[in-house]
């Protein structure tokens, strides 16, 4: 470094970070167990960017005994997820659409169609 | 278009120059013309490196000026809006965190009756006159103290244990016994402890005063100041002042004492607000080595808390007593505001914390009866128990507050530059001024981050003028008090 001048021990440590990082990946970098993983994106349950047994299929090749309900993606893709979900425009056409559902597992039946009005 | 903008700083300017304190990593750097020209350029907004380096064309040029991007860049001072900064993750500290210092509150007693006192005054936490704790330490529960200090300083080579009270001295004889037993467990163990008190000097005399300088007791004296300051709240509890008792025991203490430096400690009100004299009269006519000061814990609406007006007002006399320490330690003379000088050491270190002390992690309190606790502060607090010290840390409390009280989860301070030695500030103010001490103390943040900045100069002045007086920080041995 030429334009900076380390002054106290945290910026010495600072600039043979970065010396070292310059070299290659830092090796032998400890990493706390506790430390968390970094921000992974957000994939919901099922999505089929992720390979999730149990969601599209069950254990027969059926859909009787699925281990989440597909009525979980109406909700995880619109909301949680960039993906386009075909649903109402909640924002100016329909605020109350999902009034009725409290929870999609038990109520997706009280999703009922829009129609313009 | 891929642009720069500020990451988190704040910028200084000490002999003639201009540095840079990062945050959150608390490293220092001083610029030189084209980088400090390339934070100037910047400002609060996000430009392309193009564009820079056409802004300070005249003034520098394109290699040097791309250069300086680079360095601050990698340093992190600013930064690719397209690629921020992995946020920090929430690290709590290992799960058996090695006590360092354990507080014993050998009585919740005292023979003054200081109305500004936390422990008796009108924001108490423990009641300690009719309260469950008994009001004196018996031998027998300072013996566990000591035992378990010993196990929970874990691998530690060296233990600190520190007197307090109530007034310290009112149980001398459970203190004596224990320094005698602390002793001989640590020597059977392998380990030293290193013992230290805090009193108001109304119960020394010589018998007591050359048991402390034999056994190297570090001794730290409250007192408020001359005669008419220390008289204002230091009062017996037949209102009379203590000025006229202590001045002649500590003038007898500092005389015969000689084997550790020997600090005052000082507590700041509205009504007392004379820093300078204050320091003057312990420093040159007591003969103190060092003072510190202190503002007093107090709810907002006590006459003598000091105010927003009166932080300003403290500020402008901390200040000019630190510009003072600047000019005596440049030119290699010893200074006594210790304020200073333990900041010094934290900003010379790169401290950036997590909690704003060590309480609950490397210092822990311990009640009359033995309970342990957040600090000394709230010995005896059922509501800031950590376990006992017959039955140890409970490990569950600790780690339940751990999570509650690290910064990251304090809002406030996740904008402010201060954070890295603050940390929001004390537990028990915060307790006491909002009920909770999860809060950041948000009534002082002004004065700290002026009192930070004053730090940051002077550590600054102090690298050009005096670099071997901050050098001695790096010897781990070195101790604050052995500093000058």
């Amino acid at each position: 470094m030429t334009h900076l001048k380390p002054i106290n021990q945290k910026a010495n440590r600072v600039v043979d970070h970065v010396k070292a990082e310059a070299e290659g990946p830092v090796k032998a970098d400890v990493v706390a167990l506790q430390q968390t993983t970094p921000q992974q994106p957000h994939f919901p349950l099922g999505c089929s960017l992720v390979f999730s047994p149990g969601w599209e299929a069950d254990s027969t090749g059926g859909t009787a005994g699925l281990c989440q309900p597909v009525e979980r993606d109406i909700f995880d893709c619109h909301i949680g997820c960039f993906w386009p979900a075909q649903v109402p425009d909640q924002l100016n056409h329909a605020p109350d659409w999902t009034a009725k559902c409290a929870s999609a597992q038990k109520d997706w039946r009280k999703l009922d169609l829009v129609f313009p009005g | 278009m891929i642009t720069l903008s500020r990451r988190e700083f704040h910028l200084f300017q000490a002999a003639g120059q201009d540095f840079l304190y990062l945050v959150p990593s608390a490293a220092i750097f001083a610029l030189d013309q084209p980088s400090a020209a390339v934070l100037n350029v910047l400002g609060n907004a996000s430009r392309s490196d193009d564009d820079i380096v056409a802004a300070l064309a005249g003034r520098f040029d394109e290699v040097a000026a791309r250069a300086a991007i680079r360095e601050l860049v990698e340093v992190r001072a600013i930064g690719y809006e397209q690629r921020p900064d992995p946020v920090l993750p929430k690290m709590l500290p290992m799960a058996a965190f090695p006590l360092n210092t354990m507080v014993l509150n050998v009585t919740n007693q005292c023979n003054l009756a200081c109305t500004y006192c936390y422990e008796y005054g009108e924001d108490k936490i423990v009641d300690t006159e009719h309260g469950k704790q008994s009001k004196f330490m018996s031998e027998a529960t300072a013996r566990e103290s000591v035992e378990f200090l010993l196990k929970e300083s874990g691998p530690s080579r060296i233990a600190h244990l520190t007197f307090f009270g109530g007034e310290t001295l009112l149980n001398f004889p459970v203190l004596q016994a224990t320094i005698a037993y602390a002793r001989q467990r640590a020597a059977e163990v392998g380990k030293t402890i290193d013992f230290s008190l805090t009193t108001n000097a109304t119960l020394l005399k010589p018998e007591i005063i050359e048991f402390l300088a034999e056994n190297q007791v570090g001794v730290t004296i409250s007192i408020d100041g001359p005669q008419e300051l220390q008289n204002r709240f230091r009062v017996f509890h037949n209102g009379a002042g203590s000025y006229e008792v202590v001045a002649p025991k500590i003038k007898e203490l500092l005389k015969r004492h000689r084997s550790r430096p020997i600090g005052a400690r000082v507590t700041l009100t509205s009504d007392t607000l004379d820093i300078t004299r204050i320091y003057r009269h312990l420093t040159e006519e007591m003969g103190f080595w060092e003072v510190g000061f202190a503002p007093v814990t107090t709810s907002p609406q006590q006459q003598y808390a000091i105010g927003e007006h009166g932080f300003d007002k403290m500020l402008g006399q901390f200040r000019a007593l630190a510009h003072e320490f600047l000019e005596n330690v440049a030119a290699n003379k010893h200074h006594g505001f210790s304020n200073v000088k333990d900041t010094l050491e934290e900003i010379h270190k790169g401290v950036s914390k997590a909690y704003p002390c060590g309480a609950g992690l490397g210092l822990l309190g311990v009640s009359t009866d033995g309970d342990v606790a957040l600090c000394h502060r709230f010995a005896g607090s059922d509501a800031h128990k950590f376990g006992t010290v017959r039955d140890g840390i409970d490990r569950e409390t600790q780690r339940a507050f751990l999570e509650d009280h690290h910064v990251a989860d304090k809002t406030d301070c996740q904008k402010c530059w201060a954070r890295p030695l603050c940390s929001g500030g004390c537990y028990h103010e915060a307790h006491v001024r909002y009920g909770t001490t999860t809060r950041p103390n948000l009534h002082y943040c002004e004065w700290i981050r002026g009192w930070t900045d004053t730090c940051l100069q002077i550590y600054g002045e102090l690298s050009e003028r005096n670099p071997d007086f901050l050098a001695r920080f790096d010897r781990e041995e070195v101790k604050a008090e052995a500093v000058l």
